[in-house]
């Protein structure tokens, strides 16, 4: 693993191609890399998202008008010239809505359209329904809205200033910390501010509303239909049993559509209840960057103390989170910073103080990681900062305070670490990435003066698994066999690109000894599944996975029994494997089979149900077991940084990550490259800029730089750790979706490594993120006594 | 005032009456041609989702015009395989794992063939990727995508060869 120019060995260490690799019959179904199951389809561009699905007859489009003040009374709104405008068949405000005007995923109310009171620029105010997309957005262009400008609180300062926040602050602490901060033989206190980020999935947020004979159906690129189907049937005054949702795929989700495609398909299935006709809304690029919530900014304020091997002794932090103007998801998503900022390591007294401030900006949402990547970048930057203090290696001083050791498995909310593998995970990697040596060259270079500066920084990640909402830990999955052998497979997750389906088929397959082909994945639909929850941290695979072996197990026992008294062989006689089903000492075909048993009446249908076991946590009191168990990753990244522009790149980064026993690793690995550029692309090149007046400036990828193709590293290698998931989870796999998101984190602490040589070693960098060329500038400027 | 062109599309001449001169040509695509395969990422050129080859030089199909292209020959990815047979490129995605969601894709492989048409990059994985930086793919599949576009551009020199399993199981060897 040395760091050729394009080196990418994206694989497990040790692992070989099979023979006969690839062709379905012979690959064993779970731990082999199938590719995604839409291959095919995404390739010819056969593969429908919401808004490909044919328009049907007499489809009307929907366009929101939009709110041009931040916060503001509404005085009057002269919507006769948009009614004037061609093609437009209805208009809609708050008082045309017949009943709930409603779209909040948290019980809390959060309307649909604006009811006299503005809180953010790009609210919607009413709906506009005509006969073409194009038609619908010119004429809600047209509406005359006269306003009452309100003073806006916009910043964390603004809205603290006013006491503006969704709850009295949560504090978590164990331990007496005011004494353990005090036992120190070094103090450092802090602060990082970390920017949001906007999802970009590549897909916009799209809704199609079919009105049925005494109901609605609903397409909906989310990750969350039970929800839609909530929210859709409360916005019509029908019991929740009328609606049906159905999500295909989508374009990206990363939590963008946890809750934010609500508004789409309410107004939809409003329209299409009033017009009685299809209708259909997809919000354009920059209307989705103005309207939907993006992750949390934060402010992370520490005060820390340790001992002179860099040892923490005691830690504050205070956590200041934007959540936008409504509670959204907004409450867990700040608990789970909370629930990180310990990362990997042991904190013996510790206070962690959460704010969550709301602020006259669109309401911040899911986003990969769910507030855990804000509060593990606060404790690897102490990790810096506590080892430029010492001047010493960071990677040491991380290392020494890693969980490990008697006595220092405890997190901050007692729940007991009891699968630590971080300090081997982390030394592992430190070897084989050959970190020591490189970090040695990169000072020495550095300290001869060249004008671009390399920087090079270790990062673990250790994250907690399941909804930190109890409730949610559960799934359902609907499984039939066929009598022709096809095994058909509902689940209640959504695939938006993570292989979900792909995952769960496999295990499908497994169970009943058949090539992934024989599984036909169908479209997420609440008829077939219901009460499901979002397809969200992380828990898509872990969930839907059970469910569907559940499901399976069920059915191939009825199939066991019947074959066992056919043929007169004891049940465990029966053997489902290698594409066909062994009874005794001879084999039956699986669809010979299943037409047996269908003659014989005996049920090929079943329902799978699984809920995760021992969670307890209690939010507000900070105490319990909110995680099923942890997933661990580390990464090193290589930088290179122009000290006259601020300009850099990444010239390597080397994963080693956990995801237990891999279900797919052709997916995991996709999952980890994907979520270590997306993570990088937060703390690095992704910049949300407001103006004075609360309109979001960056509303289009022209001004808002998410990484290209040009920007990942030049050399990239990733590696699977080897070990299974000590809890029984599916196929003791892990889950993967979010984890890897913040190995990103070493590419913005390279940064700070490189910006540190311009110094003299006494001004700790303190970087904010993300890491633009400016602030880098600035950062190097002041590290050479030119502070601007 | 209603305009008319004649486009070739994937190999079909098509007579369209254009009533708007702001259509783009994604547009005239997606809604009056049903070929949805060719997205919608930004409508705003700075995503490359809807990029398809116009006289075989890729463009972004939401900033062209459909009624400045009369007479032009469109490809776009419903086009690309030859019956059952997919193009090199496109067996190179799957074989390379060259996307997560999906929704860059038909851009990234109507881009990889444009690039591959222009014949710059060599080797280079450098030019390569650079030639590939106007697709955005927000799953970061990256990695997948230069891999695939260096595969394809062997296999077309070998004459479209079919891909071997070794070339499906390269990437965790
Ligand atoms: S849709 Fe044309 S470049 Fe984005
Ligand atoms: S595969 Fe999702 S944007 Fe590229």
């Amino acid at each position: 693993m040395s760091g050729g120019d394009d080196l990418i060995t994206r694989g497990m260490p040790g692992a070989t191609a099979q023979p006969g690799a690839g062709h379905p019959r012979a690959a064993p179904a779970v731990g082999h890399p199938h590719p995604h199951d839409s291959a095919p389809a995404h390739v010819s561009g056969r593969a429908l998202y919401t808004d490909d699905i044919p328009a049907p007859r007499n489809c009307l489009h929907l366009a929101f008008g939009l709110s041009e003040r931040a916060r503001a009374e509404v005085i009057s709104m002269n919507l006769a010239p948009v009614r004037a405008m061609p093609g437009v068949v209805d208009v809609l405000t708050a008082a045309d809505l017949p009943f709930a005007n409603d779209v909040s995923p948290s019980g809390d109310h959060e309307p649909l359209l604006c009811t006299g009171e503005v809180y953010f620029h790009g609210q919607p105010l009413f709906i506009v329904v005509a006969t073409s997309h194009h038609l619908a957005r010119r004429a809600a262009r047209a509406a005359v809205v006269e306003y009452r400008d309100r003073p806006a609180a916009l910043t964390i300062d603004d809205a603290l200033a006013i006491g503006s926040r969704l709850e009295e602050p949560i504090v978590v602490s164990r331990g007496d910390w005011q004494a353990g901060i005090a036992a120190g033989t070094h103090v450092i206190e802090g602060r990082l501010e970390l920017g949001g980020q906007e999802h970009f999935y590549l897909e916009g947020q799209a809704a199609l509303a079919l009105p049925a004979e005494d109901g609605m159906h609903v397409h909906s690129s989310t990750q969350h239909p039970s929800e839609i189907q909530h929210k859709v049937a409360e916005a019509l005054g029908l019991p929740f049993a009328a609606v049906t949702v159905e999500t295909r795929r989508m374009g990206g989700g990363f939590g963008g559509k946890e809750s934010q495609g609500n508004a789409l398909a309410c107004a939809c299935a409003i329209a299409a209840g009033r017009t009685g006709r299809p209708c259909r809304m997809r919000y354009d690029r920059d209307d989705d960057m103005r309207i939907t919530g993006k992750r949390h900014e934060a402010r992370i304020d520490y005060r820390c103390g340790f001992d002179g091997e860099g040892r923490i002794t005691g830690i504050r932090f205070d956590q200041y989170i934007r959540c936008g103007w409504s509670q959204d998801l907004s409450l867990a998503v700040a608990d789970r910073s909370v629930l990180h900022a310990d990362n990997a390591y042991y904190l013996p007294a510790v206070q962690i103080t959460s704010e969550r401030l709301v602020t006259n900006t669109a309401s911040n949402t899911a986003f990969r990681g769910f507030g855990g990547p804000q509060g593990l970048v606060g404790i690897e930057r102490v990790m810096d900062h506590i080892a430029a203090t010492l001047g010493a290696d960071p990677l040491a001083i991380r290392q020494a305070n890693l969980y490990g050791g008697p006595g220092r498995l405890t997190t901050p909310y007692l729940m007991e670490v009891t699968d630590n593998i971080a300090p081997e995970l982390v030394a592992a990697l430190a070897e084989r990435s050959d970190y020591h040596a490189r970090r040695a060259a990169i000072e020495a270079e550095n300290a001869a003066g060249p004008i671009i500066r390399r920087g090079i920084a270790l990062t673990p990640v250790k994250f907690g698994i399941s909804f930190t909402l109890t409730h949610l830990n559960q799934a359902g999955a609907l499984v039939h066999v066929y009598t022709d052998g096809s095994i058909h497979l509902n689940h209640g997750g959504t695939e938006m690109g993570q292989g979900l389906n792909m995952k769960v088929a496999q295990v499908a397959a497994e169970v009943f000894g058949q090539p992934v082909s024989a599984v036909r994945i169908t479209p997420t639909h609440t008829g077939k599944v219901p009460n499901t929850s979002a397809t969200a941290a992380s828990s898509g695979s872990d969930l839907n996975g059970m469910a569907t072996r559940a499901a399976c197990e069920t059915i191939r026992e009825r199939l066991a029994a019947f074959a066992a008294e056919r043929w007169q062989v004891s049940a465990s006689e029966v053997r489902f494997e290698e594409g066909t089903v062994r009874v005794g000492a001879g084999t039956v075909g699986f669809a010979e089979l299943a037409r047996a048993a269908y003659q014989a009446r005996v049920q090929l249908s079943a329902t799978g149900f699984y809920a995760t076991p021992r969670l307890q946590w209690d939010r507000r009191a900070g105490r319990g077991r909110p995680f099923f168990y942890f997933a661990y990753g580390a990464a090193v990244t290589e930088v290179a940084l122009d000290t006259l522009t601020g300009e850099n790149r990444i010239l390597r980064t080397d994963i080693l990550h956990d995801v237990g026993r891999s279900l797919n690793p052709a997916l995991d690995l996709g999952q980890i490259e994907g979520g270590y550029v997306q993570g990088a692309g937060w703390l690095m090149t992704e910049e949300l800029v407001w103006d004075k007046a609360g309109r979001l400036t960056t509303h289009a990828p022209s001004t808002y730089k998410i990484p290209a193709c040009s920007d990942r590293p030049r050399a990239l290698t990733i590696e699977l750790w080897k070990g299974d998931n000590p809890e029984d989870t599916i196929y003791r796999s892990k889950a993967v979706g979010e984890p890897p998101f913040m190995l990103g984190t070493s590419a913005f602490l390279a940064l700070s490594h490189a910006v540190a040589s311009c110094g003299d070693g006494s001004l700790y960098p303190a970087l904010d993120a993300p890491a633009t060329p400016e602030r880098l500038l600035r950062a190097i400027d002041a590290q050479r006594g030119e502070p601007w | 005032m209603t305009l008319s062109i004649s486009l070739t599309v994937n190999g079909v001449r098509q007579d369209l009456a254009i009533d708007d001169p702001r259509v783009t040509l994604l547009d005239l695509l997606r809604d009056r041609l049903t070929l949805t395969g060719t997205k919608k990422g930004c409508d705003r050129g700075q995503c490359g989702a809807c990029t398809v080859l116009v006289d075989g030089r890729r463009v972004n199909s939401c900033l062209s015009l459909a009624l400045s292209l009369d007479g032009a020959e469109v490809l776009t990815i419903e086009g690309l395989a030859k019956g059952d047979a997919l193009d090199p490129v496109q067996q190179a995605f799957i074989a390379h794992d060259g996307f997560q969601c999906g929704f860059c894709t038909p851009g990234q492989i109507m881009s990889a063939v444009g690039l591959l048409n222009e014949g710059e990059t060599g080797d280079d994985p450098e030019r390569i990727r650079e030639g590939m930086s106007g697709n955005l793919c927000r799953c970061g599949a990256y990695a997948g995508i230069a891999e695939a576009v260096s595969t394809a551009r062997r296999l077309r020199d070998e004459t479209a060869r079919p891909l071997r399993d070794e070339d499906e199981t390269r990437r965790i060897a």
